[in-house]
C-alpha cells in the first residue's frame, strides 16, 4: 500500500479514538460510572488535564522539529533548544520580578522565544555555511545549552508568579471539555493555534510550498529560482524559537522555576512524535497527546495507589509507549527526501 | 531564415572552470519556430553552455542577446523573467507534490495569504490542450510513468511563458515510443512559435527533428549542419573529430556450454519493493545476451544480485555450474571467474581518490605477486599498472594519478582494464559506455567482442538500445522485474523491442499490428 494511503487510515483511527476518548470522558465525568476508580483513572478529568499539560512542551517541539526538517535540516537539537528557552525565560523572570507580572512573563516568554531562535540559528549555521554534519551539530547544540545553563544557573534565584488560566467566556462551560480546552493559560492555547496555523501555513500558502520543495528536492527548487539556504535559514531559525517557547512554557506555565536538565528528554520525545506524526502539524499533535497520556496515565495509576503492579513498571509506561510506537510505525513513515543534505547550489562559484 | 530577427543569441561565450575550457568562444542563434538541435558528446560542453543560458553559470566572457538585447543573469530566476524555459535531464520535480504544485513552484498564483491551486490548475488545462500535453493536474508526480512526467517539466517551462525551451537529453529516459510522442509535442511547439533547443548525442533523433544542427566538440562550436543534407556518419565524424564505426565488427557467435544459469531471480530495491520478479535466464560461453529495457525495471538489482552485492530473496544462481546464490562479491569473482563492469563508476568501480595504479589491483591486490604476506608490492603493482595502461590506451598523466582526475572515457578503460586483465570466464557489463566519448565506446565495445571471441559469456545491461543492438547475439527485454521475452539479434527489430520495452507482452504483439 502507498504510504499515504496508509496514512489517511492511520489519521482516521487517530480521529476515532481521539472522540471515543471524549466520549467516555464525558460520561465518566458527569454521571454514575465516574464511580469506578479505574474509569476515573483512564478518563477523569484531572487525567485528562495532565495529558494536556504533559502534551503543550511536546507539540511546540514537535512543531519546531516539523519547522526545521521539512526544509531539509534535520534538527535533534530540540531538547538544547528547549533548555536554553527555559533557562533564559527563567533568567528574564527572576530579573523582572519588580515589574507588572504580566508584562513581565510576556517579557521572559519573548527573551525564551529569541534565545531558541538564537540557538535555531546557531544551528543553521552549523549546518549550512560550514557544512557540519547534522546530527553532531544538533548534539553540539543539546551540549552547549546543558552546559551553560548549569553553570550560569542561580541555585537562589527565585521565579515569582506564573501565567494563569483564562477561562474563554461561554466555551469554559461546556462540561469536561470546557474545563480541559478552555480554561487554560496563554502558551497552552499559543501552542495548539500553533498547530493549525503551521498546518495552513505548509500546505496552502507559497512560504509552506517553497519550504516543503526545498526539504525534498532543493535542486528542483534552485532552478526556478527559490533561495533554498535562505529558507533553511530562515526556518530552522523559527524552529528554534518555536523551541524556545516550549522551554518558556515549562517554566513560565507549567512549572514555575527552572531546573537544571529540566527538559528532561522532551526535545527527544517531541522528535519521536513529529516522526510518528509523518511531519505532519496534526499527526505530531496526536502523537504529542498520545505520550502525553501515557505520562498521564502513569501519574494517575501511582497518585490512586495501584500496587498489583510494581511502581516502576508502571513508570516505564511512556517510555514503553514511545519505543512501541516509534518501532511500529518508522518503517511506514517518509521524510523529507533531502534532510540532512548539504546543498550546493551547481553554479557555486 | 537569417532574414529574422534571432530570439537568442550566444556571442562568443568563453567559460573557464579552474585548469578547463569548458566553453571556447561559442556562438549560436536561435530563431523563434525552430528547432536546433545542439549535438556533442558527453564533455563537449553542451551541458555548460545550458548551464550559461538558464542563469546557473556566469561567462568568463561573452555575450547573451535575448530578443536583440545583451542580458546579464544572475540566477535562473532571470533567465525565467526573459522566457527561457528549461527541461533538466534529471527532471525537476518534487515527487511527492501533485502536479499543480510542482508547476507552480516559484511562481506561485496567490489569493490572499493562500494558494490558489484552481487557477493554476486551470492554466494547466489551458496548456494541455493548446500543446497536446495531457496530464491530470491533481496526480501526484511520482505516480506518473516517466514521459508524463516530461511533459508536466515542459508544461511548467510553459506556465512561465517560455518562448525558448532548452530540453538537455529529453530522450534519455524514454521508450522509442514515448520519444514519438515527444516528437509530436516538440513539432507542434515549433509550429507555435516557440524556439527549441534540443541537446542529444543521439544522431537519429537529432537529424529527424532538428531544423538546424550545430555540433559542439571540446567545447567548440565545429560546425553547423542541415538535417537534410547530412547523416548519421558525417555528424559522427564531425563530433569526434574522425570517421567513427558506428556498427561493431563481429563474426557469429559460437555458444558454449551455459556459464550463467539464473533461475526464478526474486529481489528486492533499496526501499524494500519487488524488483525482481522471477527473472530466468542462460547464458553461453562465448555469447553475449543483451538485456535492453527502460532504465528502472530491475536491471541494476539483476546485475547486483548476480555480482552478490544484494541479496537474493528467491531463486536460484549458478554459476559454471556451481551455486552462487548466497555467495560474497569476492567468491564470485575468484571462483566464479567473473567480472563486473558497473553501472556506476564512480561508485562501484573505482576509488577516485586513490591513484591509477591502486585502481588496477582493487580485486587482487591481496594475492601474489602484489601481496606477500602481510605486505603490498608496490614494485609489482606499478609494473602490472604500467604494463596495463599502455595495453589498454589509459591516457593518464601518470600511473600514480588519482584516478577521480582522469576523464569519464579514461576511467571507464581503467576499469574495464582491471576486469578485463584477470582469467574469466563470465563479464557482467552495467552501460559499459555510459557518458563517454565515442572513441572510448568503440574501444570497449571491440574488447567486449574480443572476450566473446575467446569464449566468456557476456551478460550485457544497457540502456541505449542501439548499444545493445550492436553487440548482442540474444536480446532479454526486462519490464517490471521480469524478462518478458527473450530474442535472437536478428529477429530483434526496434519496434518489437520497443514494444516489449512498453510493458506489451509477445503474444499481443500480432493485435498491436505487428507480424511476428
Amino acid at each position: 500500500m502507498r504510504p499515504h494511503r496508509v496514512w489517511k487510515a492511520t489519521a482516521i483511527v487517530g480521529w476515532v479514538l481521539a472522540l471515543a476518548l471524549v466520549a467516555l470522558a464525558i460520561l465518566v465525568n458527569t454521571t454514575a460510572l465516574g464511580e469506578r476508580t479505574w474509569l476515573r483513572v483512564l478518563f477523569g478529568v484531572s487525567a485528562l488535564n495532565f495529558t494536556l499539560r504533559a502534551a503543550i512542551p511536546l507539540i511546540l517541539g514537535a512543531m519546531s522539529g516539523i519547522l526545521c526538517e521539512r526544509s531539509g535540516i534535520i534538527n535533534i537539537g530540540i531538547e538544547g533548544m528547549m533548555l536554553a528557552g527555559a533557562f533564559a525565560a527563567f533568567v528574564a523572570k527572576t530579573n523582572t520580578n519588580d515589574w507588572p507580572l504580566t508584562t513581565s512573563l510576556l517579557f521572559s516568554t519573548l527573551v525564551a522565544v529569541g534565545i531558541g531562535g538564537i540557538m535555531g540559528l546557531l544551528h543553521a549555521t552549523f549546518s549550512i555555511r560550514f557544512r557540519m554534519d547534522q546530527i553532531i551539530s544538533g548534539t553540539v547544540i543539546i551540549i552547549l545549552a546543558a552546559g551553560i545553563s548549569a553553570y550560569l544557573f542561580d541555585r537562589d534565584a527565585v521565579a515569582e508568579g506564573k501565567f494563569a488560566p483564562i477561562a474563554i467566556p461561554l466555551l469554559s462551560q461546556i462540561p469536561v471539555i470546557g474545563p480541559v480546552l478552555f480554561a487554560k493559560p496563554l502558551l497552552t492555547y499559543l501552542a495548539l493555534i500553533l498547530v493549525a496555523l503551521l498546518h495552513v501555513g505548509l500546505f496552502y500558502t507559497r512560504w509552506g510550498l517553497r519550504t516543503r520543495a526545498v526539504g525534498e528536492h532543493p535542486r528542483a527548487a534552485d532552478t526556478v529560482g527559490i533561495p533554498v539556504n535562505r529558507y533553511r535559514y530562515m526556518n530552522t531559525t523559527l524552529g528554534g524559537m518555536v523551541a524556545g517557547l516550549a522551554g518558556g512554557y515549562l517554566v513560565l506555565e507549567a512549572v514555575g522555576q527552572f531546573q537544571e536538565g529540566m527538559t528532561a528528554g522532551r526535545g527527544f520525545i517531541s522528535l519521536a512524535a513529529m516522526i510518528f506524526g509523518n511531519w505532519n502539524p496534526f499527526g505530531a499533535m496526536g502523537a504529542s497527546v498520545l505520550f502525553g497520556y501515557t505520562q498521564a496515565l502513569q501519574n494517575e495509576l501511582l497518585l490512586a495507589g495501584v500496587k498489583t503492579v510494581p511502581r516502576h513498571f508502571i513508570s516505564m509506561l511512556p517510555y514503553l509507549v514511545t519505543i512501541v510506537v516509534v518501532s511500529g510505525f518508522v518503517g511506514r513513515v517518509r521524510p523529507p527526501a533531502a534532510e540532512g543534505k548539504v546543498y550546493e547550489t551547481e553554479g557555486g562559484e | 531564415m537569417d532574414t529574422r530577427e534571432p530570439i537568442l543569441e550566444v556571442r562568443d561565450i568563453t567559460k573557464v572552470f579552474p585548469g578547463v575550457v569548458a566553453n571556447n568562444r561559442v556562438h549560436l542563434e536561435l530563431y523563434p519556430g525552430e528547432i536546433l538541435g545542439l549535438l556533442g558528446e558527453n564533455g563537449a560542453g553542451k551541458s555548460t553552455l545550458m548551464n550559461i543560458i538558464y542563469g546557473l553559470y556566469r561567462p568568463t566572457e561573452g555575450e547573451i542577446r535575448v530578443r536583440g538585447r545583451p542580458v546579464t543573469m544572475h540566477s535562473p530566476k532571470d533567465a525565467i523573467a526573459l522566457g527561457i524555459g528549461m527541461v533538466h535531464q534529471h527532471f525537476q520535480l518534487v515527487p511527492v507534490m501533485s502536479v499543480v504544485d510542482n508547476v507552480m513552484l516559484g511562481s506561485e498564483s496567490i489569493r490572499g495569504p493562500f494558494l490558489d491551486r484552481e487557477a493554476v490548475a486551470r492554466r494547466i488545462q489551458e496548456i494541455a490542450s493548446r500543446y497536446s500535453l495531457e496530464v491530470d493536474p491533481y496526480a501526484i508526480v511520482e505516480d506518473l510513468p516517466v514521459g508524463v512526467r516530461q511533459r508536466v517539466e515542459i508544461i511548467k517551462a510553459l506556465y512561465r511563458e517560455a518562448d525558448i525551451l532548452i530540453l538537455d537529453e529529453p530522450t534519455s529516459v524514454l521508450t522509442p515510443q514515448e520519444i514519438q510522442g515527444l516528437f509530436q509535442i516538440m513539432d507542434l511547439l515549433r509550429r507555435q512559435g516557440k524556439a527549441i533547443i534540443f541537446i542529444t548525442h543521439k544522431l537519429k533523433e537529432v537529424l529527424h527533428i532538428a531544423d538546424r544542427i550545430v555540433v559542439l566538440r571540446r567545447g567548440e562550436v565545429v560546425g553547423e549542419a542541415d538535417p537534410q543534407t547530412a547523416s548519421q556518419a558525417s555528424l559522427a565524424a564531425m563530433m569526434v573529430g574522425r570517421e567513427v564505426m558506428l556498427v561493431v565488427e563481429k563474426g557469429p557467435a559460437s555458444p558454449g556450454p551455459v556459464v550463467l544459469e539464473v533461475e526464478g531471480l526474486e529481489a528486492v530495491n533499496d526501499l524494500g519493493e519487488p524488483a525482481l520478479r522471477g527473472v530466468s535466464l542462460q547464458v553461453r560461453a562465448g555469447e553475449i545476451l543483451g538485456v535492453a529495457g527502460v532504465q528502472g525495471n530491475g536491471q541494476t538489482e539483476l546485475v547486483e544480485v548476480i555480482t552478490g552485492l544484494r541479496p537474493a530473496t528467491g531463486g536460484r544462481l549458478r554459476i559454471a555450474g556451481q551455486d552462487m546464490t548466497r555467495a560474497s562479491p569476492r567468491q564470485i569473482t575468484d571462483r566464479g571467474q567473473s567480472c563486473h563492469v558497473p553501472e556506476d563508476r564512480h561508485a562501484y568501480g573505482m576509488v577516485g581518490a586513490y591513484p591509477v595504479a591502486y585502481n588496477l589491483v582493487l580485486n587482487t591486490y591481496y594475492r601474489p605477486p602484489f601481496a606477500q604476506g602481510l605486505t603490498i608490492q608496490e614494485e609489482a603493482i606499478a609494473e602490472h599498472a604500467r604494463r596495463l595502461v599502455a595495453e589498454y590506451d589509459v591516457r593518464t598523466p601518470s600511473i600514480y594519478t588519482r584516478a577521480g582526475s582522469l576523464s569519464g572515457g579514461n576511467q571507464q578503460k581503467l576499469v574495464v582494464a582491471r576486469e578485463f586483465s584477470r582469467p574469466i570466464q563470465l563479464l557482467i557489463a552495467a552501460q559499459p559506455t555510459r557518458g563517454i566519448d565515442v572513441g572510448s565506446i568503440e574501444f570497449i565495445h571491440q574488447q567486449i567482442v574480443a572476450k566473446r571471441d575467446q569464449g566468456v559469456a557476456v551478460l550485457l545491461v544497457s540502456y541505449e538500445l542501439d548499444e545493445i543492438m550492436a553487440l548482442s547475439d540474444r536480446i532479454a527485454v526486462m519490464y517490471q522485474g521480469q524478462i518478458l521475452d527473450v530474442l535472437p539479434a536478428e529477429e530483434a527489430t526496434r519496434e518489437r523491442l520497443g514494444l516489449l520495452m512498453a510493458g506489451v507482452h509477445p503474444q499481443e504483439h500480432t493485435a498491436a499490428g505487428l507480424s511476428t
